[in-house]
């Protein structure tokens, strides 16, 4: 079974592609059915994935080098071809088998929280066609399948986020998830065709040989090539997330809880981190793009999280808090490692996607009334959801023994590694002391978040919260059980633990830095208690806390007025363009073309004039000509060229 | 040489015509079956010879014409009416089949109307079309092209419609159209007159077989000259910036079917000829002429896809992205390589199939709700699912989606162009167009399909009967081609094989005399 695993992953994308055909196309009238086929189909998926991580695991470090590929030509001709494939190592097999996990928890959940939906069979079909994508993405040999996939989870993110597409706020929030990303892309593809026309080839293998030595094979200097990074690091900025493209993925909570918990948390919002990840040695090879990326990183997460604090509903926290935490796994890559990036990537997806899944199971009890003011005391009314919930964010804050805990130490310990690298270290320093500020915002805007929403009493009667069914909570249970443990695949006291297989280069076996181990907890457990101080014993009041800080809790509540200044550029920048340029197409392209018609017109109106069909006019004509030409020969000189024109007449 | 397929393809439709007129016109269903069986008959043709040529010479590696039809005509004049298919003619062929057959069923309000006369006109104007692709002989090209504009402004003066957004008639929008295609077929023809006397001097015998005259090295002077003519007709066809600004008006004023065959295939005869006729034929005159063309060519994708962002008229957004997708066609062309020929072709077969089916929805909401104003329309994916779903497709093809047929020529054409250390501005320029183009067609799907019911359209009628042809046939075909682009990609490279070796042969010649003198 492993071996047939192995050798056959390509059916783990393809199971789900022929479930969304079979629900899209036959079984859209029977949502049952079409809910088991997409179970069905994603759960075979899983088992497949969990063969091939076993083999993998089994193989040792043999993969790590020595990647397992098959391909096939998508199409050729001379001087391009492209490849279609599966590349099996660890880090594929570690997203292989995160995605289908996750896809097959949420579409279990789905099965209660969709319950009902008029649309329900569509759902399940557009989950399968976003498992097919993602997975698809996930196996790439080459940037090309990647960039090919990346786009199809994109629509999937599309069509999911738009799924109550009769909502003015989410078909606007799927176009403008689409457009913003595509904008990305815009860099990603500009980045492909460079590195296609400059090495001739977009297979990841081969790339990763030829880059560290790109003199040898191109005329790029290390400032080309760090444009070229730079430029491809676009892509995984929208896609990401990352500042300054992040404004789509909280308005993309528009769309139904699950789809949150898969696509905007656990899965396709870290294909860019991923595709960073993936090329990581193209980055490594130029310092520059190196910092650049870690930057980005840092910043982004410190940016969001500033504004997760101020938020108040549980989704649009945890969107921000996603995006705050993919600059956490930037800033990983950013720093090399490969390890760090792609554990808290791992770990993140349990843990996130189960707060996201908590936070539908709320929503769902709360008549998916979002303002977290209105709910409180849920505690008592939901207590799966509370435990796991509660999993989920002692996870997220880094407290141990739970799986946040091992891989932020691990992002914090490689940044303050690369403080003490020879190149960027005043920068990587203060990324350092950004990524521990956030760290505590964390703990801080999650536990500000848990105890408004599940301590204290009911602020609002109305509800009648009630806990979730078990298609529910059994996913709850499943990803806390992950939440817990996950970390431990990463532990220091583990001799092959995560590091020894997901990573580029040498493998370094994780130390234990007691600095970074006691000031993050310290900082965790601080915040915490600040959240409970406030929002749980209500020591101090939180309106006398924004009122206090008024200018800044505007400025983190309206998000930077960041999305006010994108629609201001588009509406009036980039559609005044296309007004200004329809204005000249009409007036000035046509203006000419009508003119010349008119000239014809007004010319054709005079000489029409002449045909008066008057018998004497043209006798007249007649005779006027004919003096002319006598008058021409009695005055012309007979050597002149007059007379030949006349055909010598005389 | 057995069965004269290639002369059946094009005479089912017009047997279909002949038939039709003796169709009393009260049958207009009768007539519309007739148009479709004929169109049908093609299609299937020209799917079996796909086939046979991409297993028997594409994959072989023979490459060539195939399936030729050579019957002298007019024989002082040196006129063959000489038919054949490459690797570069079947996919054209196959796009106007493909587009023929599913334009039948498209849906106009104002066709129910003099129905016979329409499907009449559409009929010889389909015949036309897939003349000038598999015509060898320059004469035959020139004298298909010429039966393809008569029906098209009969069909806009008659069937067409007016807009609401611009101050345009149908008449007008007819007569521009019109005028444009006259005006570029004067050139044309032109500049096909002199080549002829040129080359008969040259060879001592007069010929418009287009292989002929490619053999002959025309002096570059001549090239120039000729070419510079010559791709001012066929650009003007292809809607090349500034001469673009018949497109829109045309396609929005035609009726659906009209908009359809125009956008779809008949502007790729623009492309076709340019590369067919002005690349093989004047490869030095091209190679002058490259830079021009892909200034303007980033103008169109650009320029086309900002106005896009102004429109408020459906048909005037696919208008106006069709003139924004020539602009592939033409980086294409101006990198004047290998790849970017075959991404130039791939898109214009891209193209085709997506914008017919674009142009089909768009044209069946205009028919159900008599309105393509965008702000009067919203919701409609409430009242009509199956329009929505192919106008979603139409629109994420439109978007270069991986997956749908215009991904991979894209990527092609920009790869060739990328290549072309002149052309990486240009590119990098036009590349913008993949943002714009995902910005104009979403904020159209969601302004015309989404959002919240409008009860005014609760009477309209989603696609149901023969409307769903044109869905299924050309969702088909976007995906397949997309799915598997090497049934498309080796089949053009096959075609543009010897188009681009007699470009780089003209190169190394132009460079070895260069260096002589």
């Amino acid at each position: 079974m492993i071996d047939f695993a192995l050798h056959n992953a390509w059916l783990i994308p393809l199971l789900p592609a022929i479930a969304f055909l079979l629900i899209f196309l036959v079984f859209r009238p029977l949502p049952k059915v079409s809910a088991f086929i997409g179970i069905t189909a994603i759960f075979l998926s899983f088992v497949l994935a969990v063969h091939v991580g076993i083999g993998v695991i089994q193989a040792g470090d043999q993969f790590v080098e020595h990647p397992l590929k098959q391909v096939v030509t998508w199409f050729e001709m001379s001087g391009l071809k492209i490849e279609m494939g599966v590349q099996i190592d660890p880090t594929s097999a570690m997203m292989l088998f995160m995605v289908s996990l996750v896809a097959l928890m949420v579409n279990i959940y789905s099965l209660g929280y969709m319950h009902g939906d008029q649309a329900f069979s569509r759902f399940y079909a557009f989950l399968a066609l976003f498992a097919m994508s993602m997975l698809g993405l996930v196996i790439a040999p080459n940037l090309l399948q990647m960039f090919v996939f990346w786009e199809l989870v994109g629509l999937c993110s599309y069509l999911l986020i738009g799924f109550w597409w009769h909502k003015y706020s989410a078909r606007e929030a799927a176009k403008k998830a689409f457009i913003t990303t595509r904008t990305g892309d815009f860099g990603l593809l500009l980045g492909i065709l460079l590195l296609q026309i400059n090495f001739g080839t977009l297979d990841l293998m081969t790339l990763g040989e030829m880059i560290p030595n790109f003199q040898e094979y191109t005329n790029l200097s290390v400032g080309g090539l760090t444009a070229i990074a730079a430029i491809l690091f676009l892509g995984p900025i929208g896609k990401s997330g990352q500042f300054p493209l992040h404004v789509w993925l909280p308005d993309a909570m528009e769309g139904p809880t699950p789809v949150s918990a898969l696509i905007h948390a656990a899965t396709m919002v870290v294909a860019g981190v991923y595709l960073v990840g993936r090329s990581l040695i193209l980055f490594q090879t130029v310092p520059g793009a190196m910092a650049f990326v870690a930057f980005m990183g840092g910043f982004t997460a410190l940016f969001a999280a500033t504004i997760a604090i101020t938020q108040t509903e549980m989704k649009k926290i945890l969107a921000y808090s996603t995006v705050s935490q993919l600059g956490y796994m930037m800033l990983a890559l950013g720093a090399g490692s490969l390890t760090g990036g792609m554990f808290h990537l791992f770990t993140h997806a349990f843990f996130k996607s189960l707060m996201f899944l908590g936070a539908g199971s709320v929503l769902h009890a709360m008549n998916n009334d979002a303002d977290i003011w209105k709910y409180g005391g849920l505690k008592k009314k939901m207590p799966i959801t509370y435990w796991t919930f509660l999993i989920g964010c002692l996870a997220i804050a880094g407290i141990f023994p739970f799986a946040g805990f091992f891989s932020k130490d691990e992002i914090l310990l490689v940044v303050k590694e690369a403080s003490h690298g020879a190149q960027f270290a005043g920068l990587y320093t203060l990324l350092f002391w950004m990524a521990t500020i956030t760290a505590a915002l964390t703990a801080f805007y999650m536990f500000r978040m848990f105890f408004i929403c599940f301590h204290g009493e009911p602020r609002d009667k109305s509800f009648h919260p009630h806990e979730a069914p078990f298609s529910m909570a059994f996913p709850l249970v499943v990803l806390s059980i992950f939440s817990i443990f996950g970390g431990f695949i990463g532990a220091p006291w583990v001799e092959h633990g995560f590091g020894y297989y997901v990573r580029l280069g040498e493998y370094h076996h994780p130390s234990v830095d007691w600095a970074i181990i006691i000031v993050s907890t310290i900082l965790a457990l601080g915040s915490i208690f600040l959240a409970y101080w406030i929002y749980g014993k209500k020591a101090v009041s939180h309106e006398a806390l924004a009122q206090k800080f008024a200018p800044l809790y505007k400025i983190s509540f309206n998000k930077y007025y960041i999305d006010e200044i994108y629609l201001w550029l588009i509406h009036n920048v980039l559609d005044g363009l296309g007004r200004a340029l329809w204005w000249f197409d009409i007036t000035v392209v046509d203006g000419i073309i009508n003119g010349i018609g008119n000239a014809a017109k007004i010319l054709g109106s005079i000489l029409r004039r002449v045909q008066t069909g008057k018998l004497q006019h043209y006798a007249l004509v007649l005779f006027a000509g004919v003096v002319i030409l006598v008058l021409i020969m009695s005055f012309a000189d007979t050597s002149s060229a007059s007379l030949s024109l006349l055909g010598g007449v005389r | 040489m057995g069965f004269p397929v290639l002369t059946a393809i094009l005479l089912s439709p017009i047997i279909g015509a002949l038939i039709s007129v003796f169709i009393p016109k009260e049958e207009s269903k009768i007539i519309k079956a007739v148009a479709g069986i004929t169109t049908f008959i093609s299609l299937v043709l020209t799917i079996i010879l796909y086939i046979v040529y991409y297993t028997q010479y594409v994959k072989t590696g023979i490459g060539g014409f195939a399936f030729t039809e050579d019957i002298p005509w007019v024989a002082d004049l040196g006129v063959i009416y000489s038919l054949g298919v490459d690797g570069f003619s079947l996919p054209m062929l196959l796009l106007t089949n493909i587009i023929g057959f599913t334009s039948v069923f498209s849906r106009s309000w104002s066709v129910e109307k003099r129905a016979k006369e329409f499907y009449i006109l559409l009929l010889i104007l389909i015949t036309g079309v897939m003349g000038t692709f598999i015509a060898r002989d320059l004469f035959i090209f020139f004298l298909f092209y010429e039966v393809v504009v008569i029906p098209i402004y009969i069909m806009v003066i008659i069937w067409g419609s007016g807009s609401k957004t611009k101050d345009v008639t149908k008449e007008y929008a007819g007569m521009k159209l019109t005028i444009y295609l006259l005006i570029g077929s004067a050139f044309l023809l032109a500049a096909m007159i002199w080549m002829y006397k040129e080359a008969a001097g040259i060879l001592g015998t007069p010929t418009f077989d287009i292989a002929k005259l490619a053999t002959i090295d025309f002096s570059t002077q001549f090239q120039i000259v000729v070419f510079g003519m010559m791709a001012f007709g066929f650009t003007c066809l292809l809607s090349m910036f500034p001469f673009h600004s018949w497109s829109p008006d045309g396609y929005a004023g035609a009726p659906t079917a009209v908009s359809m065959i125009h956008a779809g295939v008949l502007k790729k005869i623009g492309g076709y000829g340019l590369i067919r006729i002005g690349l093989f034929i004047l490869p030095v005159g091209a190679k002058f002429w490259a830079p021009l063309i892909a200034i303007f060519a980033v103008a169109n994708v650009v320029y086309a896809a900002l106005i896009c962002l102004a429109q408020k008229d459906m048909k005037y957004v696919v208008g106006y992205s069709s003139v924004s997708h020539m602009g592939f066609v033409l980086i294409g062309v101006a990198s004047m390589n290998i790849i970017g020929l075959n991404g130039a072709v791939a898109n214009m077969f891209a193209h085709g199939v997506m914008s017919a089916l674009f142009f089909s929805m768009v044209g069946y909401i205009y028919a159900a709700t008599k309105s393509r104003y965008i702000p009067d329309l919203g919701g409609l994916a409430h009242q009509m699912p199956v329009a929505a779903v192919g106008f979603v497709v139409a629109a994420m093809a439109s978007a270069g989606l991986p997956g749908l047929v215009s991904f991979v020529p894209e990527f092609t054409t920009f790869v060739g162009a990328f290549k072309e250390p002149s052309l990486q501005i240009p590119a990098i320029i036009a590349l913008t167009g993949v943002v714009l183009g995902a910005v104009y067609v979403l904020r159209m799907v969601a302004n015309v399909l989404f959002g919240p019911r409008k009860e005014e359209w609760d009477h309209v009628e989603d696609i149901k009967g023969s409307y769903w042809i044109p869905v299924v046939v050309l969702i088909v075909f976007i995906v397949a081609f997309g799915v598997f682009p090497s049934l498309l990609m080796d089949m053009v490279d096959s075609g543009v094989q010897p188009i681009a070796a007699k470009l780089v042969q003209a190169t190394t010649a132009a460079a070895q005399m260069g260096g002589s003198i």
